[in-house]
């Protein structure tokens, strides 16, 4: 081993040059790869907006997706503090969730109302529509709220009535493989299209009950089967769906749909 | 020690000198991303590639690192290529990247990546190296895909996502065992595979560092 290579003047050269040429190759990978990504992630969230919607099955691909999306669906922005639909932002760009971090489009939600443990609720939000002969035939709707570990995030779609349930899903959990993750087991989330999401008065009627739903009971359509071993992820979804429903989320905006008034 | 042949660094840190099996380096990540066998493959893949890289860079300026700031050039060398496999899997592999989350980012930490630069890469030439890099990965893969089988299989049923098992909640016969989905399962089976490699090939087996001395009987107090 030479003694020139231990020098401060050589040890600062190399250091320079080790960071110089793997910052350009790392910076090289990143902008070239970005577009790619974004689209990638654009294209998973379409294609979990039209799974829940039930217009797709899972394994149509890329182009496929864009397809059917571009087509039938057409995103709206949505008001949540006046519960009417909104121009204010682009519903095709705009991002629900990176507004909800940013203050001047979100607000801190305080403790009592905040049952779904999201901390922060942004203004606006976007709703999926799909519509038919001018009249909306189903309506998807971002939601989110804490399990057992994780943040869950998903869509619920309303048929035309704007309680029945068409679909339910989420696209990105944490939640306890085999136990609280049986979210995602399509046999549990077959059970949700039909039940009713508000009662005769209007308020959101849901639960996740123990041990099977009795269908000649009169309470069967708010009922749902919890999933066994996840208590705490059940009651994660079901706080979930009674907040975005209720009157901090969706609530006023769904029955203002429904007067014709949006 | 003789100088060390392609066919050896290759292969022999498959069952001879397996990183996780006998010298237990990474083993946070193998019981991570082992509870299907998709995510396993694809791990497996981004260590091979990244420690048969960083090993390769390496070696090519071994003789230009002072060795005053060698442990951060090769940090700096790994971390870069970890970033550049995390890039590339969010664009051409979405889903399982999602899966994978975290785990991507943290081979960097990864002490067979470390391991290999500093005890081997260090010290030979650049071809060697590289072959070194991808034997290692091998071993690591062949650790991780036994795992990823078992776990999967045992666990949900499947492979690969297709039902291999029908497991009662979908209608079949096959009572899955919940415990194989979380991480500490993997312990019991890695426990498993070093006993069955050290009965395999005893020379394996480390001298023990205690004795247990016979039992005391109480009259002798």
């Amino acid at each position: 081993m030479s003694e020139k290579k231990e020098t401060v003047g050589r040890t600062l050269l190399v250091a320079l040059a080790v960071c110089l040429v793997c910052s350009v190759f790392v910076a090289g990978a990143a902008v070239s790869l970005k577009s790619l990504q974004q689209e990638n992630a654009l294209l998973d969230k379409q294609r979990s907006i039209l799974r829940i919607a039930g217009m797709l099955d899972e394994n149509a691909n890329g182009a496929e997706v864009r397809r059917v999306f571009q087509q039938a669906i057409t995103p709206r922005l949505v008001d949540l503090e006046t519960g009417r639909f909104s121009d204010a932002q682009n519903p095709r760009s705009f991002d629900p969730l990176k507004a909800a971090q940013d203050p001047a489009l979100s607000k801190i939600l305080p403790p009592a109302e905040d049952i779904a443990s999201i901390h922060r609720l942004e203004r606006y939000s976007v709703a999926y529509l799909v519509e038919q002969d001018g009249e909306v035939k189903t309506l998807v709707l971002p939601i989110r709220g804490y399990g057992l570990w994780s943040t869950l995030y998903g869509f619920i779609a309303l048929k035309s009535d704007l309680k029945t349930v068409s679909g339910f899903g989420f696209y990105q959990q944490a939640e306890t493989p085999g136990l609280g993750g049986e979210v995602d087991n399509p046999r549990w989330l077959a059970q949700w299209p039909g039940k009713e999401v508000y009662d005769d008065s209007g308020r959101v009627d849901v639960v996740m009950i123990k041990g099977g739903v009795n269908p000649s009971s009169p309470q069967a359509v708010h009922q749902v089967d919890a999933i066994a071993g996840a208590t705490l992820t059940s009651r994660g979804v079901e706080h979930l769906l009674h907040f975005w429903l209720g009157p901090d989320g969706f609530g006023p905006f769904l029955q203002n749909l429904k007067k014709g008034d949006a | 020690m003789a100088k060390p042949t392609a066919r050896d660094v290759l292969f022999s840190p498959v069952f001879e000198n397996n990183p996780i099996g006998v010298q237990i380096l990474g083993i946070c990540s193998a019981l991570a991303v082992t509870s299907n066998l998709r995510t396993a493959l694809v791990m497996s893949v981004a260590l091979t590639l990244v420690t048969a890289f960083s090993n390769l860079s390496i070696s090519a300026i071994r003789n230009q690192i002072p060795s005053s700031i060698r442990m951060i050039v090769q940090m700096v060398i790994i971390a870069s290529l970890v970033i550049v496999v995390d890039q590339v899997l969010k664009a051409f592999a979405y889903s399982v990247s999602k899966q994978l989350s975290v785990f991507v980012g943290l081979i960097i930490t990864n002490c067979i990546v470390m391991g290999r630069a500093e005890a081997f890469a260090m010290q030979n030439p650049p071809r060697l190296s590289f072959l070194d890099g991808i034997g290692n990965g091998l071993g690591y893969s062949a650790m991780l895909i036994t795992l990823g089988v078992v776990r999967e299989l045992l666990g949900a049923g499947k492979l690969m996502g297709n039902t291999i098992l029908p497991t009662v909640n979908e209608g079949g016969w096959y009572i899955p065992n919940g415990l194989l989905l979380l991480p500490p399962s993997a312990f019991f089976l890695i426990g498993l595979a070093i006993w069955g490699l050290r009965t395999w090939k005893v020379n394996q087996r480390e001298a023990p560092t205690f004795r247990i001395t016979a039992h005391v009987r109480a009259e002798s107090y």
